[in-house]
């Protein structure tokens, strides 16, 4: 149809030219009907092109419109109420409408110790990963970005990189990049990529979401902070009242408490049993058992400069319960939360020294936490968190090197405070009495958290 | 003998109810007024669930394990939408794990595309609070959107639930003719509230005002989703103190405190109105609601 009328606006064009060409005796008359034509021809583009484009509209509003139900419609005309035109009222028309959901999140803080962090170290229990003191005085925290959306009709996809600052020079990282199924039965979810594995309550949460400015003992000892690895995982929530999760995961393996991409790159494994539910209008709970078996080849924990490498298998056991009061549910005035988790580690390998000594390892140890959150009213938190290590000791053989604990457990009291003017900025200000390391510490830290653009829905 | 051939075929009968008695369309409500529609609707052969109730605002709910185990066997999911939910509701679905009521499918019902929407910014930034891009997504508190919800949540029900598609037609069309009449009833006894002027304490309220005539003159919260501060109450003391107002909502799940004192220094009078069903001891039904939300109006106002 357009294209049979395009086709006879043109012969209208030449052939109007034609004879009037014919006739024509001096090149200044052909020169000037040759610019009439190029004019015509402009103007006619113009108005073809307009044309179009007025097609164009007229086609997605057909669309628009017919999405909307019929009789919907001309009930909304007969009670006065018109819907604004879909189109205007969703996301633009341009190629952007289809830009995914991208938020920043900015963090950053300033921290006080008495003795210098860079000498910190817990006896007994080498940190790796992430783990240690956040940096003395006033740094950026990581500035994460999260870009997300829908792929398909069938897989979403997720992620976070974060802005750090290593040595000075920023550079981009890449913490999680997943693609998530949306389309299994009977209740499947299957998840790939980089992404914090599923075990414990802490360890898939982002770092924004915490309620203190750290983490806890057990999670810095037993998982460097916190477990980040590539691999796959397949959950399962079962069809019943009460809420039953499973799921299970395999990953490569090369990161703390895993280490060297072991047994061909199938490093590690995890599994997870989630359940939980209400009480009444106002308590929440959730409770869960999980497992690490985590394989380290030359894992690297302790002083950068001489570090200890550890060969062999780490396996993890995690209890955790999560109890949310909030009078009638409306979490908006009022709220409490409690956390508590359990996490006891069997080590079972070699330990290379700095002193060139290899010496068999094999030690059960020990962490737990509890912490309570309290929202007495809107805006204002108030923490307090408890949270403490124990070791069994290796043998005499370890003695005077960081393997070896004392004979005190380690363990830390804190207290802090927050303020979130809307749920995208808050600053808290914590308090450590540190008993962990070498030498009794006070620590104070006040930190901020800001976030911009799209936020993500945040879990339980 | 007779008689025993008769308690027999009751005690069958008996014994079989709850098993024909069972549900055939299990529906998920974000909120309690479309819980209590979906019913309307369908009758007996819908069960609804409400993730929220009515002393809850339904901006903060935590995506409760409970929530999960619901959305994993809901049929049809019907949320007002327009970002409301938008800091709960992608959590459940996410963790829910069931692609039928995943957003685009037809077990989704987004219950505000089905209206037109109040308040569409024409820029978004939040340091004009917690605005909603897509505008208003309170939209309950106008009867007459509530009509079009329904017609266009009964065909979904059809849709979902073909064998029982006569049913929810038949729910509709009962459900039309007794709502329309209640409308007229209420529009008959809320004519001495147009032209009121409205102080909120939340922007929850502008469907009612629509529809009602009645005026929103300010707000408790400075901005939208930030709690009433000292300061901003005192400017309201100040622009309202001499009659600038004629009353002072809330809803059960917010503080009355902001409300209480602005009422006590200027005379206007302070009231709290239920935002959906089960916000008051009257307001049980979705026509006990709307009477009630007008008892409340007309008596503070002594019209």
């Amino acid at each position: 149809m357009r294209i049979i009328s395009i086709g006879m606006l043109w012969a209208c064009l030449i052939s109007n030219p034609i004879t009037s060409l014919a006739q024509a005796d001096s090149s200044a008359e052909i020169e000037q009907i040759r610019a009439e034509l190029a004019a015509m021809r402009t103007d006619y583009e113009a108005r073809i092109e307009a044309l179009e484009k007025r097609l164009n509209t007229a086609e997605q509003e057909a669309v628009v419109a017919k999405q909307t139900v019929e009789s919907v419609a001309s009930r909304q005309a007969e009670l006065a109420v018109q819907p604004a035109p879909a189109a205007a009222q969703g996301a633009g028309r341009s190629s952007n409408a289809f830009n995914p959901a991208l938020g920043v999140i900015f963090q950053g803080q300033v921290w006080a110790y008495d003795n210098d962090p860079d000498d910190y170290m817990i006896p007994g229990f080498p940190l790796g990963g992430e783990a240690g003191p956040l940096p003395e005085g006033l740094a950026l925290g990581e500035t994460e970005i999260n870009i997300s959306a829908n792929v398909d009709d069938k897989f979403t996809a997720w992620l976070t990189a974060p802005i750090a600052i290593e040595d000075g020079e920023a550079g981009i990282e890449i913490e999680e990049a997943w693609i998530e199924t949306m389309m299994l039965p009977a209740g499947l979810t299957l998840r790939m990529g980089r992404h914090f594995a599923n075990i414990g309550y802490l360890n898939e949460k982002h770092a924004h979401t915490w309620d203190f400015a750290d983490q806890p003992l057990p999670y810095q000892a037993f998982l460097g902070g916190q477990y980040l690895d590539d691999g796959v995982g397949l959950r399962w929530l079962a069809p019943t009242d009460l809420y039953l999760e499973f799921s299970g995961e395999i990953n490569r393996g090369a990161n703390y408490p895993a280490g060297g991409a072991g047994r061909s790159g199938f490093g590690s494994y995890a599994l997870h049993a989630r359940t939980g539910g209400d009480i009444g209008f106002s308590h929440s709970w959730m409770a869960g058992l999980s497992y690490l078996q985590a394989d380290a080849d030359e894992r690297a924990s302790g002083s950068e400069d001489d570090p200890l490498y550890f060969t062999g298998e780490s396996d993890l056991m995690m209890a955790e319960f999560v109890w949310k009061w909030a009078p009638n549910g409306n979490n908006r005035q009022r709220n409490f939360k409690f956390v508590a988790e359990y996490l006891w580690r069997n080590e079972d390998g070699f330990y290379n020294l700095p002193d060139g000594r290899i010496l068999p390892y094999n030690t059960d140890q020990q962490g737990w936490y509890l912490q309570a959150v309290v929202q007495p009213f809107p805006r204002w938190r108030l923490g307090l968190r408890w949270d403490q290590l124990s070791s069994n000791e290796p043998g005499e053989v370890f003695n005077g090197t960081p393997l070896m604990p004392l004979a005190d457990d380690p363990r830390r009291y804190s207290i802090m405070a927050d303020w979130s003017n809307s749920e995208f900025s808050r600053l808290r200000l914590q308090y450590t009495y540190d008993q962990a390391g070498l030498e009794d510490d006070k620590q104070f830290g006040l930190q901020y958290i800001f976030s911009i653009g799209a936020h993500g829905a945040h879990a339980f | 003998m007779k008689n025993i051939m008769k308690k027999v075929v009751v005690t069958i009968l008996f014994l079989l109810s709850p098993i024909m008695a069972t549900a055939d369309l299990k529906v998920f409500a974000c909120e309690p007024e479309w819980a209590a529609l979906a019913e309307e609707i369908g009758g007996k052969s819908v069960k609804a669930n409400s993730a929220t109730n009515a002393l809850q605002d339904p901006h903060y709910i935590q995506a409760r394990p409970s929530l999960i185990s619901k959305v994993r066997r809901a049929d049809l999911v019907i949320c007002s939408g327009a970002q409301l939910e938008i800091g709960w509701l992608p959590m459940l679905l996410n963790k829910g794990s069931n692609p039928g009521v995943m957003p685009g499918n037809p077990g989704n019902f987004v219950a505000s595309d089905y209206v037109k929407r109040l308040d569409v910014p024409s820029t978004v930034d939040r340091s004009q609070g917690d605005v909603h891009p897509l505008g208003n997504p309170h939209i309950q508190t106008n009867p007459r959107n509530i009509l079009l919800i329904a017609e266009a949540l009964a065909t979904r029900m059809a849709e979902l639930d073909a064998k029982n598609a006569d049913i929810y037609h038949d729910g509709f069309e009962d459900f039309d003719q007794r709502w329309r009449a209640a409308i007229s009833a209420w529009e008959e006894r809320a004519s001495s509230l147009r032209g009121k002027r409205v102080i909120t304490h939340h922007k929850s309220w502008v469907y009612l005002e629509d529809w009602l005539g009645m005026e929103e003159v300010a707000n408790l919260e400075p901005i939208s989703g930030i709690p009433p501060t000292a300061g901003h109450l005192s400017s309201l003391l100040k622009r309202f103190g001499d009659d600038g107002a004629d009353i002072i909502i809330h809803a059960p799940f917010q503080s009355e405190k902001a409300s209480k004192w602005l009422s006590d220094r200027t005379g206007i009078p302070e009231i709290m109105l239920p935002l959906t069903v089960g916000g008051s001891d009257k307001a049980s039904t979705l026509y006990s609601w709307f009477d009630d939300i007008l008892d409340r109006l007309l008596g503070a106002l002594q019209l």
